[in-house]
């Protein structure tokens, strides 16, 4: 295999641009997507302040080397989710990469923080942990913003988890999310602007560069992941790119050349009026938010009925 | 060859020399899926691994909340 711009030695075929790469001109071709999909969807400008949500994962990871090789003012923003061991490795690989490359990191602590841990919260609240746990890292990211006077917040969603957010919607019709589901989320009524940028490339496409540009990442998946509904459309997604290379792009992108605009204008008008939490203060659609809706079930006080050993409580009755 | 994959962590073993984009055909793992690394470097679908490699193969897709 040859790379298509200097004809040396490639280590890294890309089938839905039909061409192979070098490791120099890979990693070219990843930023180069990455510049292309801030200017054409107006994500970043040059002074913005950027905010990253950072997992320890090879996309956030990835997000931060590309953004800041751009040349734009990065800062990370981890929360520590509780998730046992995961939790504790995740952070590790967070505070060296951050350490290695001066990045300014912030870290949140839901156990510490909050009282509450995603495994035993999320059972309590009677909540999916991957619901459970989205929930809780939109509303500490908009927060974090908002504290710290961010003009954006990006995040290392990739065009696997696009498509595969899209599928789900497709298949089950969720117009409402389809509308709102695009690359860049404005700033409105105290949220924080919202950005994708790394749409253009796919979950191999990060690896491979956090590879190349040896950036270590947590590798292992999040045990509370397992059966996720998203895994499932990846790899439906990927089992039909082998055939169709581009498929998965076209898929994304067609919707946001075509179809996007049809459900944004239904889904504007679906809006709840915005107040602020009585609680917290942060924006939301009802009296309480739903973070802290979640924060009151999951550190409620377990009833001593629960408390009891299943035999107790068969034995009882 | 020895194999390792992750997620979960397991081993196999196979008894010849192979190419990169065929050892993930036998393995039955989706291309799109999957880096194989060699000596941590990444190494290209057709490179054929000689039968005392060590080889990683390392799944790409992440899940979790979006």
């Amino acid at each position: 295999m040859k790379c298509r711009v200097c004809r040396g030695p490639a280590v890294i075929d890309v089938r839905r641009h039909n061409a192979n790469f070098c490791r120099e001109h890979f990693i070219k071709l990843c930023r180069d997507q990455v510049a292309k999909a801030i200017s054409e969807f107006d994500m970043l400008q040059p002074d913005d302040r950027v905010l990253i949500a950072v997992s320890g994962g090879k996309d956030s990871l990835a997000l931060c080397d590309i953004l800041d090789h751009l040349g734009y003012q990065v800062e990370g923003f981890y929360i520590s989710l509780g998730i046992g061991d995961y939790s504790q490795e995740s952070r590790g690989y967070v505070e060296r990469f951050a350490e290695q490359r001066d990045l300014p990191l912030i870290v949140d602590d839901l156990p510490i923080d909050y009282g509450f841990d995603i495994p035993h919260g999320s059972k309590a609240a009677r909540r999916a942990p991957c619901s459970a746990c989205g929930l809780s890292k939109r509303h500490l990211f908009d927060k974090a913003a908002r504290k710290g006077g961010y003009d954006v917040v990006a995040t290392g969603h990739n065009l696997d988890d696009e498509a595969a957010v899209l599928m789900g919607n497709t298949l089950h019709w969720h117009t409402e999310y389809l509308g709102r589901q695009a690359p860049v989320l404005p700033a409105h009524d105290g949220f924080p602007k919202k950005v994708k940028p790394l749409v253009r490339l796919t979950e191999r496409d990060t690896a491979a560069y956090c590879l190349l540009r040896d950036i270590d990442y947590m590798v292992e998946e999040c045990p509370m992941a397992e059966g996720n509904r998203h895994l499932l459309y990846k790899s439906a997604l990927n089992d039909i790119e082998v055939s169709s290379p581009g498929a998965k792009h076209s898929f994304y992108f067609g919707f946001l050349q075509r179809a996007a605009q049809r459900f944004a204008e239904a889904a504007d008008e679906e809006m709840p009026a915005i107040r602020a939490c009585s609680q917290c203060e942060a924006p939301c659609s009802s009296d309480l938010c739903a973070f802290c809706r979640l924060v009151d079930r999951a550190t409620a006080p377990v009833p001593i009925r629960m408390m009891q050993s299943p035999s107790a409580t068969k034995a009882k009755t | 060859m020895i194999v390792k994959m992750r997620n979960p962590n397991r081993e196999v073993e196979i008894d010849r020399s192979m190419a990169v984009g065929d050892l993930l055909t036998a393995l039955d793992l989706n291309r799109e899926a999957h880096l194989v690394i060699v000596d941590g470097e990444l190494v290209p679908r057709d490179m054929v691994l000689a039968r005392d490699s060590v080889v990683e193969i390392r799944p790409v897709i992440s899940g979790g909340s979006l």
